[in-house]
């Protein structure tokens, strides 16, 4: 909202102190702006520096605060880590779930999307009604049924009881099928007539034309299960099958005041999915704001 | 869990249009025109298939069999006993139901203010002609990426009552700062200020993307006709706002009556029941006390009443949300 360009009115009669004023006064407008949004920034950031010193601070929390800058910093909560706990393998199942979830909801989203796009049928509409009204199900009132479901099969305490649920999402069909509807008609109906099939169409037309939104699923995909908590906290019981987030809300019980390892234990937890996010920024912050827009 | 239901009514009726304009399917190359039929219903159950049955077994089947366990006695092990509506019954007459609603409402109160006019704030400054906006946006946005129990940790810490950093430099301004999620009354707080922390830089990209489609002359004839900042922001800017605002308040609600992760691992519902939100009431009924159809009956009460307050928004939206 800053004041960049005058009105016209002001550049008549007079205008010229008007407007060195104006111009002084926007500017300094501009540089308490600037000044409120970077103390604001570094507030917000403030608690993942601190939650990286305290884990650089050996014996954090017991008796004293950290100091702003560490005097001896060292690893040794990391080490501690990993030698104590499975937490290796944690963090091993943390990838495999949320590599597995992802993959397969490209596949999943992406066929039902170009189902919904291109392939008219009777009553498609209702299905896609559907598929949409399964966002609205909390997973709180599916809980406790799914995991007899899955108990019955003998999937409680494993990968695959974890993975079940996670296969499809209503929101990754919402998201392709509004970028497939963006792919002009025509690119389906040339290939048509060089003989394609829906699937090579599928395949060779569309989906390479939607790639930016795959890339947003890719990541809200696997953002979603590695940092998903509830489901993973319920079916999955022994120590060495645990995902990052239950691993840590353990940690937090065996290790009430042992701050820099709990805090350690954050900073593995943050950092894979801060690398995806500097990576895909672009796409995350897209998907976001178009879930908005519309 | 993400739900888009602001959008649901509007998409099912974009599903009309696009079926309308449907492209013509390329042609099959069947013999006849049963086996075209055939191929091409094969051809749509390929594609929707690998969808389908997982939301079917894992979200609408575990749904009904939810409403069914909601009408039985059962704690996960034994057979389960009916015993119709009493769950329900118990439920609506014990205070401690009213008291886990009120908890999770004064979630909702505490919480939702605080994004929306912080993320405000920042999309309003990200607006204008800032250096380093992306840099910025990507600091803001950082929280949104990091797990509900990350960020339940890492507030338990900033907020510790003795050796926390918030608490020790209140301490330096001769301030003795609360028990923050040890004391019942600071613990609620607490967890909606970890969890404002989290969402601010959700709630801020819808924004600053509600702001950007806004024409700039609009404004410039507001500026010209002599109004100032606050003038142009509550005639202007947040008129045009209102589709953004409304999806804003529509997720947060639907999110905030289902808050569970951070309540979990910042206070387990503690100190002395102060946070025993909805969510949390639901899993210790469950593997706590083995009160798996109470449980089941809860989750539908909250399910009703998720959807009745999202439907009384949508129909409520024609009142204030304008769309150009």
């Amino acid at each position: 909202m800053a004041e960049t360009t005058l009105a016209p009115t002001t550049a008549r009669a007079g205008g010229i102190r008007r407007r060195t004023e104006a111009a002084r006064a926007a500017g300094a407008r501009s540089v308490l702006l600037h000044v409120v949004i970077v103390v604001g920034a570094l507030a917000m950031f403030f608690p993942f520096y601190w939650t990286v010193v305290t884990s650089l601070t050996p014996g954090s929390g017991l008796s004293s605060t950290p100091s702003l800058i560490p005097a001896d910093a060292s690893l040794e909560a990391y080490q501690r880590l990993f030698a104590d706990l499975p937490f290796a393998r944690v963090v091993g199942n943390s990838l495999l779930l949320a590599t597995v979830t992802t993959l397969a909801q490209l596949v999943t989203s992406a066929t039902a999307a170009y189902a919904f796009s291109r392939l008219p049928f009777r009553g498609r509409t209702v299905v896609f009604g559907i598929y949409l009204a399964t966002m609205m199900i909390p997973l709180q009132v599916l809980v406790v049924p799914l995991f007899a479901e899955l108990r019955a099969w003998g999937l409680v305490d494993t990968y695959l009881g974890a993975l079940l649920p996670t296969l499809a999402a209503a929101f990754g069909v919402f998201l392709l099928r509004q970028a497939m509807n963006q792919v002009p008609f025509e690119l389906d109906e040339a290939a048509a007539l060089d003989g394609a099939g829906h699937f090579r169409i599928f395949w060779t037309v569309i989906l390479p034309n939607i790639r930016p939104a795959l890339a947003t699923l890719a990541v809200f995909a696997f953002m979603g299960s590695w940092n998903s908590f509830l489901w993973p906290l319920v079916v999955l019981r022994s120590p060495e099958l645990q995902t990052l987030p239950v691993a840590l809300a353990g940690l937090q019980g065996q290790y009430t005041t042992q701050w820099d390892i709990v805090m350690a234990g954050s900073v593995v937890s943050i950092l894979p999915m801060l690398a995806v996010y500097l990576f895909a920024q672009k796409y995350v912050i897209q998907g976001v704001a178009n879930t908005g827009l519309k | 869990m993400t739900a888009l239901v602001g959008e649901a009514a509007a998409e099912v009726r974009d599903a009309e249009r696009a079926t309308t304009r449907r492209a013509r399917p390329p042609r099959p190359v069947g013999r006849n025109r049963r086996g075209r039929r055939l191929r091409y219903t094969l051809t749509v159950l390929a594609f929707l298939l690998p969808s389908a049955v997982p939301l079917v077994l894992f979200v609408l089947a575990p749904m009904v069999a939810a409403a069914w366990i909601s009408l039985t006695e059962w704690n996960l092990l034994a057979p389960a006993t009916w015993v119709g509506l009493e769950n329900y019954a118990n439920l609506l007459s014990d205070p401690e139901t009213a008291d886990v609603f009120l908890h999770t409402l004064s979630y909702i109160v505490g919480y939702l203010p605080l994004v929306y006019v912080g993320g405000l704030a920042i999309a309003l400054a990200l607006n204008t002609a800032l250096r380093g906006r992306t840099l910025l946006r990507g600091v803001y946005f950082l929280p949104v990426i990091t797990s509900w129990i990350v960020v339940a940790l890492v507030w338990r810490w900033l907020l510790n009552p003795s050796n926390g950093v918030v608490n020790t430099v209140l301490g330096w301004f001769g301030i003795d700062g609360p028990g923050w999620w040890t004391d019942p009354a600071w613990a609620m707080p607490s967890i909606i200020l970890a969890s404002a922390w989290k969402d601010l830089g959700f709630v801020m990209v819808i924004l600053l993307a509600g702001l950007q489609a806004i024409d700039p002359e609009l404004l410039d004839a507001a500026r010209v006709d002599g109004a100032g900042w606050w003038r142009r922001l509550f005639s202007v800017t947040l008129p045009l706002l209102s589709p953004a605002t409304f999806f804003v308040i529509v997720i947060s609600l639907i999110n905030g009556f289902q808050v569970f992760d951070q309540v979990y691992a910042m206070t387990g519902g503690g100190p002395g029941g102060a946070t025993q939100v909805v969510v949390q009431q639901i899993y210790d009924l469950t593997f706590r006390y083995g009160k798996a159809g109470e449980a089941s009956a809860l989750s539908w009460l909250l399910f009703v009443v998720i959807l009745a307050v999202t439907v009384i928004q949508i129909r409520g939206q024609r009142r204030w949300v304008n769309y150009g």
